[in-house]
């Protein structure tokens, strides 16, 4: 962090704080300046409100995914069998 | 009719997620749903020839897919002692009181919300689809694989900070695609 601690920080920076929080990864510094910036800009407000809606959305969908490795694994195989299909 | 052509190289890439999802929520074991899924794409490989092309590829796989859960439920409820599935009764008195089984678990989820999950889970991956591919594969690997920051940077070779403008577009495109088909 180059900058000084400014109490106030721009939208950019605030979103960048909100996004982090949506996977609990923000300092309690950084969510004091979000909460600071909610309190004057509104669509900074909006912009939270949506991503925490998201996040919840996700969390209640419980989609769940292959994991990478997994999927690499399964990809192996499959070129294999695709091979032995096309000779 | 037959718009649809077979273009085996890119299923994994394209469909692996949703059929994991939709056998997750049917086996609920991930290894036996990864076999599942992988039989799926190689049963379907095997009988390339027999798609017609009227419905979508995913669509035919799912399909493929369905028939290989029937599949693993029949051979798991066919082996020996677990011919049926048995509640136990606490007592002997109550054995063979079927009213007992017929109340609701109220641990159970209601089919109301497990439907709407279902649809929640269909316009999730559908607004996956529809982000660009490297924000969509960020996406699922912060938000729905939880992997560290560190790990995707390392993975992918981008800076952090990099990642973290990637997930923010990806989060306003998914919110903004949400919006229209859910919310």
């Amino acid at each position: 962090m180059s900058k000084k601690n400014k109490i106030f920080i721009p939208c950019e920076e605030a979103n960048h704080v909100c996004d982090k929080n949506q996977y609990k990864e923000a300092s309690l510094l950084e969510m004091i300046k979000l909460n600071i910036h909610l309190i004057y800009c509104r669509v900074c407000r909006k912009y939270t409100a949506n991503n925490t809606k998201l996040t919840k959305a996700l969390k209640k969908s419980e989609v769940k995914h292959l994991d990478t490795s997994a999927k690499n694994n399964m990809k192996k195989d499959f070129d294999k069998a695709l091979k032995e299909l096309n000779n | 009719m037959s718009n649809h052509k077979i273009e085996p190289n890119q299923w994994i890439d394209l469909y692996s997620d949703y059929l994991f999802n939709y056998t997750i929520s049917r086996v609920s074991d991930r290894e036996k749903a990864q076999d599942l899924v992988q039989d799926t794409f190689l049963a379907g490989l095997k009988s390339m020839k027999n798609f017609k092309g009227e419905a979508s590829e995913r669509t035919w796989l799912i399909s493929i897919l369905k028939r290989k859960i029937i599949d693993h439920y029949r051979k798991s409820n066919s082996k020996k002692g677990k011919a049926e599935v048995r509640i136990n009764y606490n007592d002997s008195e109550s054995e063979g009181d079927w009213l007992e089984e017929r109340v609701a678990d109220p641990f159970d989820k209601t089919a109301q919300d497990s439907l709407e999950n279902n649809e929640l889970g269909d316009a999730i991956h559908k607004c996956l689809d529809k982000l660009p591919k490297k924000q969509a594969k960020v996406f699922k690997m912060k938000t729905i694989l939880e992997y560290e920051t560190e790990v995707i940077c390392n993975d992918l070779n981008i800076t952090a900070s990099n990642l973290w403008v990637i997930i923010h577009r990806a989060r306003t495109g998914m919110a903004d695609c949400l919006k229209e088909n859910w919310f």
